[in-house]
């Protein structure tokens, strides 16, 4: 779609807005035609999803207008949008997983019949609605919370078509999806392509937005740097527009021959509810990568390994001393450290300030028995050196940007000295430059010396920074790469399509 | 790349942070301004020292409660724990100044007692602290009543009571000095230490986010029966300090639950946990009693007190939610 239709169906123009005195949006146009994907992307606090809440109604623009059809709109709020025929995919679903898919669908405006709720013509227009666009598999009167994540989306997606949505806004639609989901998702898109349905489509994944869109929006500190015809750019390029500099190597040099060390970490047979049959070597100085799909076990292993969830069965060893790791403090006392994926929900304290979130794991295992100043001092010393970019060790942590967060999360961490770091999806939701200073660090530590395990998704990131790659399948290692491998032998392995390579 | 430190502002104190103590100071200031409109004299050194010294009960359930609720629960046992811990005080010292000593630390370990057991069945046999100290508040009336056979035995010691009724006489020019205050400040400082010691810094994160503590090696449930077993000890401290100032009663620690909670939320301190100071709770208590008392001085029925709570409550948690949902 190399031109731009005539008649646009969303049109913003000079859309600016501050908070407290913030600009995080200047004078951004956009535009979206009917049928058309466009996508939006931009390093985290670029203002992506400020521009988005406006367009979807949640916020008002201090300047600018929003034109729908070419009428201009001033929303008063999310319903307004709605009826405008606004619709948007949040990443995190709204949906009551006790109710059915048609119920979810029509709820609040469920089509009536004397008074009460009709619910043949609900499950029949459910039904319809799913039929076209293309989910007849997908029974309207199934229970959402059966539901897996991707069946889960198509609801959320014919929910906002129950409402007659002529625009539908897509928040990091694949974030939360298994990679062959997302196939699938394709699928649906190009059908809402089809069906005349503008897509403002938000995504940190650069290959999706490739796949996807006809034009690329570029944000960038609240400003538009660019709109390009997907065709006419390429990925360094929008990256570069994105950060504002080039990204000459994404990924730091691998661990050297001399740079392995002895084994670290041994499990042998080892297994849990989730896992079976575990078997694993962890060498200091390396990174060891662990893919596989959604639910694959990657989580759950390293979960046993920090004594989350622990292993039932099976040994695990650690500098060929056995230990047991039965609860997040024995694994820590051991000297693992645990880098969660789910950052807001278990990874930061969000109230409290940058420093207390440092010293978290060091105040609760350590009694300071080298002083409290000393080991604050230390802790400020660490955040340093990962270089969090803060107002200042007082500020809360919940106003810094995810890979900031990050970075305080991997100081608390790195505060106990650990030998063994698991990392489950490092980079998830942050912005392109801190995810490669999030990458040299974890280089860096396993240059140092300690043994490094890294859950990802991101393909390009887990062949880029592993030294050797295990892939998870079904609660099982299904097989071990080399570095230099590709990401068809990853997906191969992880939906079991090949014989598995020998290791 | 270094930190980027905007160096702290020189107006650090005055900055405007949720949480903080600057909205009760300023409560507090209108307050005082009113009262001393109505009733100048209450602000000459001899009443003021006397009113600080008839608030350092609640104003030490206020510290007491700020570590449950900092740390994301209830406790709604104080109220009937100080009246258990007066009654008991009577029949045991049974006006025999000899067993003065052994039944205050007698009932420290009760109160300590009541606040593991508060502490234990919430965090490990996970019933709501709402429910588990509602529980507690009623099977200590009943005790009480039971083991007194419906009125209160025996009578304290003098020296029991002249912690809450004595003063430091003669102290140049703040005139008397009641005990009561002098307990507070101390009670109070041991406060400020601890919430600023490794537990304290721990407490709130865990109110803040217990997975991410959990997960971070805090041993949550111990810190939280932790905050409970402190709570239960200032409801002791409070028992002693109420029990000399006015005697031995069914009715001596009724309401002070709901009067140290409103204390703390109006002190500035989250329910649910994760912000607040334990300063804030203090102060919060002091404004209550002073309002209390302006209510007094203007001619309030003092039979309007618990509606008064009530609205606070009310109104500190919806200004509060309000503001953090404004952005």
């Amino acid at each position: 779609m190399p031109d731009p239709p005539p008649a646009p169906l969303l049109t913003l123009r000079g859309i600016g807005k501050s908070f407290l005195g913030v600009r995080v949006l200047d004078g951004v146009d956009l535009d979206v035609a009917p049928g058309e994907v466009h996508a939006v992307v931009g390093e985290n606090g670029a203002g992506k999803s400020t521009l988005m809440k406006i367009v979807s109604g949640a916020y008002v623009p201090d300047e600018g207008t929003v034109e729908l059809a070419g009428e201009p709109r001033a929303f008063r709020g999310p319903g307004d949008a709605q009826r405008a025929g606004i619709g948007i995919i949040h990443q995190e679903f709204n949906l009551l997983p006790e109710r059915t898919v048609a119920e979810n669908v029509y709820l609040g405006h469920e089509p009536v019949r004397r008074g009460l709720v009709d619910r043949r013509a609900m499950l029949d227009r459910t039904g319809r609605l799913l039929a076209s666009i293309g989910e007849t598999a997908l029974p309207a009167d199934a229970r959402v919370g059966r539901l897996g994540v991707a069946q889960q989306q198509v609801v959320e997606i014919a929910k906002a078509l129950a409402l007659d949505a002529r625009l539908l806004i897509m928040d990091e639609p694949t974030a939360a999806l298994a990679d062959h989901e997302v196939e699938l998702l394709y699928g649906l898109v190009r059908r809402l392509q089809e069906r005349g349905i503008g897509l403002l489509y938000v995504s940190h994944r650069l290959t999706e937005v490739f796949d996807l869109s006809g034009r690329i929006t570029v944000l960038k500190d609240g400003r538009r740097v660019t709109t390009v015809d997907t065709a006419d750019t390429t990925a360094d390029e929008l990256v570069r527009h994105m950060v504002g500099r080039e990204l000459s190597s994404y990924y730091p040099d691998r661990a050297g021959p001399g740079d392995v060390g002895p084994v670290r970490l041994t499990v042998r047979d080892a297994g849990n509810q989730k896992l079976r049959g575990i078997d694993l070597q962890l060498r200091a100085g390396e990174v060891l990568g662990v893919g596989g799909l959604q639910g694959s076990g990657r989580s759950a292993l390293a979960r046993a390994l920090f004594g989350v969830s622990p292993f039932t069965t099976g040994d695990v060893t650690l500098d060929g001393r056995p230990v047991r790791l039965r609860s997040p403090r024995t694994a820590m006392r051991a000297g693992i450290a645990y880098v969660t994926e789910d950052r807001k929900g278990e990874g930061i304290v969000p109230r409290q300030s940058v420093l207390d979130n440092a010293l978290l794991a060091s105040r609760a295992i350590f009694a300071a028995r080298s002083g409290r100043a000393a080991r604050t001092e230390r802790v400020r010393e660490l955040l340093a050196a990962v270089e969090v970019r803060a107002a200042g060790d007082d500020q809360e942590i919940r106003f810094l940007s995810g890979g900031n967060q990050q970075k305080v999360v991997l100081a608390r961490w790195l505060a106990l000295d650990p030998r063994v770091l698991l990392f489950d999806e490092p980079t998830r939701g942050i912005d392109v430059g801190a995810k490669s200073a999030i990458h040299d660090l974890v280089r860096r530590l396993a240059r140092d010396g300690a043994a490094v395990l890294m859950i990802s998704s991101d393909l390009p990131e887990l062949l880029g920074m592993s030294d050797r790659i295990v892939v998870m399948r079904d609660g099982r290692l299904a097989g071990e790469l080399p570095a230099g491998a590709t990401e068809e032998d990853v997906v191969a392995l992880a939906v079991g399509n090949v014989p598995e390579t020998a290791r | 790349m270094q930190i980027v430190q905007r160096r702290r502002l020189p107006l650090r104190l005055i900055r405007v942070r949720p949480g903080g103590v600057l909205p009760i100071l300023t409560i507090l200031a209108v307050l005082l301004v009113l009262v001393g409109i109505r009733q100048p004299d209450f602000l000459d050194p001899p009443s003021l020292m006397s009113f600080l010294g008839r608030s350092a009960p609640i104003i030490l359930l206020a510290a007491g409660q700020y570590f449950v609720i900092v740390c994301g629960e209830f406790d709604l046992s104080v109220g009937s724990l100080v009246t258990a811990q007066v009654v008991v005080a009577a029949r045991l010292i049974d006006s025999d100044p000899a067993r003065t000593w052994p039944v205050v630390l007698l009932l420290l370990a009760f109160g300590a007692a009541v606040g593991l057991v508060n502490g234990l069945i919430t965090t490990r046999l996970r019933v709501p602290s709402f429910i588990t100290t509602l529980g507690m508040f009623l099977i200590l009336v009943g005790a009480v009543y039971l083991w007194s056979d419906g009125s209160p035995k025996g009578g304290l010691s003098e020296e029991f009571r002249r912690f809450g009724r004595r003063a430091v006489e003669d102290v140049p020019l703040l005139g008397r000095v009641p005990y009561a205050l002098l307990v507070l400040l101390a009670v109070a400082a041991l406060a400020v230490l601890l919430t600023r010691s490794d537990f304290g810094r721990t407490l709130v994160a865990v109110g803040d986010n217990p997975r991410t503590a959990e997960l971070s090696g805090v041993r949550v449930w111990r810190t939280r029966t932790i905050a409970f077993i402190l709570s239960g000890l200032a409801a002791a401290v409070a028992a002693i300090l109420l029990g000399g100032y006015s005697g031995v009663s069914f009715q001596a620690g009724a309401g002070l639950e709901f009067g140290a909670i409103t204390a703390v939320v109006l002190g500035g301190v989250a329910l649910g946990g994760g912000r607040g100071s334990v300063v804030g709770a203090m102060l919060g208590a002091l404004t209550l009693e002073l309002l209390f008392a302006l209510m007094n001085f203007y001619g309030v029925s003092g039979a309007l007190r618990s509606t008064v709570q009530g609205a606070i409550i009310l109104l500190a948690v919806a200004v509060s939610a309000t503001r953090s949902s404004a952005r």
